[in-house]
């Protein structure tokens, strides 16, 4: 009974909010007589959705694939890198401004120019520009947890005599397991992201963010919408996993490195 | 026999540099086996460096340290002393048992024997039943207690202590130096601990090194004579007042010498 309080505490402000929200819009739409090419009502946009659901399927497949290859390869390279980094200084030293360099260019336009090197229907420019997108925030993140150890811990482990991969696997990399979780939930909707935009710069028609395009095109606003509406389903979807992994991955979940935080153990 | 063997110990830190500190000057000290001595003066007296010095944490930059008529580095790698923290430093993705099993563990120890040696030291410090919970749900002197355990799982005949009850309430505090000094009297341990508080030291102590900064040195060694065993009704003990009362003369004049040589100074 007490959980069922506290499930609907916590689900039903944001539920009644968003059902406000979709009412007001649709009142709004119908009350100001608004012109389906400035704006469509959300009971068009769901009718667009349903209609649509297998074209709009196809595309999810199509971004969510893309999202999903360039995020584990990012992922697996941000890792090892970072681990690399923890290990030898000096590479860290010739890394790092080049990481920042390489962060400081407005990334998108690189689709453009792997666009030109790889075939016009290749998937592959788009998974590259999520692999490094996702890479730079993995690298980030796993490298501070690899780094930001407790000097205690350190200590203790030299007064053990271990050595400095026993520190690193008994130590850094336990220490940098929530580091990588959290990256991963940054890095989940953003690989999303990633894959949409890419797919504004030209190459095979086929996912989410050209759909959106050439809807808006062709005027067909609803139909852009339904499409909208799959992109924000595929980014939550996204997220939702990393967090359930998190959950799995480390005991205590959360609520452990929230505990970590405020005190010092 | 000495645990602990100091001659003519120096520490610099920075040497040759604007910045340059002398952390510690010609330390001499000797520590008995079964000894607990009480290392005590204010920040910046080195006290705390001398510790880690005897761990080989840190290099000596002049004078000779032997620990069980070992180099210092000899008895880390031969994990000859156990060492506890203000910090209890316990990993928080590792459980209680796994956390004590940490040391067996580097040197190499088998699973069942690790786990029979950890639950050996969990009756130790009275916290059998929280072998499989995490630091994070342990009160912090529990967490106290179980890295003591952790420092002694290898049954080291020295234990090092950098102020570890220094987190605690004065009530947990008072209760877990009763422990400590019962838990060494049945492991017959070494121990030398570093503290901020007079109290603390004279409670647990046969002797306290009263230390003094700028540089850091040892000033005066006070004897601690409180017959039989130590417990809470130590702390109404005319002796217990007596070595309080020394410890406490001996940083007073700590603090009147570095003042009179400030005014000479000028």
């Amino acid at each position: 009974m007490t959980r069922v309080v506290a499930f609907l505490r916590s689900f039903l402000p944001p539920l009644v909010f968003g059902v406000g929200f979709l009412t007001a819009w649709e009142l709004v739409v119908k009350g100001f007589d608004l012109k389906p090419y400035f704006l469509a009502p959300p009971s068009k946009i769901w009718e667009m959705f349903t209609t649509n659901f297998d074209l709009i399927w196809g595309a999810t497949k199509v971004s969510g694939t893309n999202a999903l290859v360039g995020l584990l390869v990012g992922a697996a390279f941000g890792v090892v890198m970072s681990l690399l980094l923890s290990r030898y200084k000096v590479l860290g030293e010739i890394v790092t401004p080049l990481a920042i360099a390489l962060n400081a260019i407005p990334i998108f336009v690189l689709v453009a120019v792997l666009n030109n090197m790889f075939a016009i229907t290749s998937e592959v420019p788009r998974r590259i520009m999520v692999t490094l997108v996702v890479y730079f925030i993995v690298l980030v993140n796993v490298a501070r947890g690899l780094t930001q150890v407790s000097p205690t811990h350190v200590e203790l482990m030299r007064s053990y005599a271990a050595s400095e991969f026993s520190i690193l696997r008994k130590v850094r990399v336990p220490n940098a397991v929530p580091y990588l979780f959290t990256a991963l939930k940054i890095a989940a909707p953003a690989s999303v992201i990633t894959a949409f935009v890419s797919e504004y710069f030209g190459g095979s028609q086929n996912g989410l963010g050209s759909r959106i395009a050439s809807n808006i095109a062709n005027s067909k606003n609803a139909v852009a919408w339904a499409y909208v509406l799959g992109a924000c389903l595929l980014g939550l979807t996204f997220y939702v996993i990393s967090t359930l992994l998190e959950g799995v991955a480390t005991p205590g979940g959360g609520a452990r490195r929230g505990k970590r935080r405020t005190r010092p153990l | 026999m000495s645990a602990v063997d100091i001659r003519g110990l120096g520490k610099v830190f920075n040497q040759g540099a604007a910045n340059q500190v002398d952390a510690l000057v010609d330390v001499d000290l000797s520590i008995a086996s079964g000894e607990f001595v009480s290392l005590i003066g204010p920040s910046g007296c080195g006290k705390s460096t001398l510790l880690r010095l005897v761990a080989n944490l840190l290099e000596p930059t002049s004078g000779s340290i032997t620990v069980n008529d070992k180099t210092p580095k000899q008895a880390r790698l031969d994990q000859d002393y156990g060492m506890a923290f203000q910090q209890s430093g316990l990993f928080e993705w590792r459980t209680v048992a796994k956390n004590i099993e940490l040391p067996l563990e580097l040197k190499g120890w088998d699973k069942s024997k690790r786990r029979e040696r950890a639950m050996e030291m969990l009756e130790l410090v009275k916290l059998p039943d929280f072998a499989e919970h995490y630091p994070w749900q342990l009160s912090g002197g529990m967490q106290q207690r179980v890295a003591i355990a952790r420092a002694l799982a290898v049954h080291p005949p020295l234990l090092l202590m950098d102020e570890p009850f220094g987190a605690l309430d004065e009530m947990t505090r008072e209760h877990m130096q009763s422990e400590l000094l019962s838990i060494c009297r049945r492991t017959s341990t070494t121990v030398v601990f570093v503290t901020h508080s007079i109290p603390e030291a004279v409670y647990l102590s046969n002797r306290v090194v009263v230390m003094s900064p700028r540089p850091g040195r040892i000033t005066k060694i006070v004897d601690v004579n409180i017959e039989g065993e130590r417990t809470d009704a130590t702390r109404d003990n005319a002796a217990f007042f007596a070595g309080i009362t020394a410890v406490r003369e001996a940083l007073r004049g700590v603090e009147m010498s570095d003042h009179v040589r400030g005014i000479e100074d000028r």
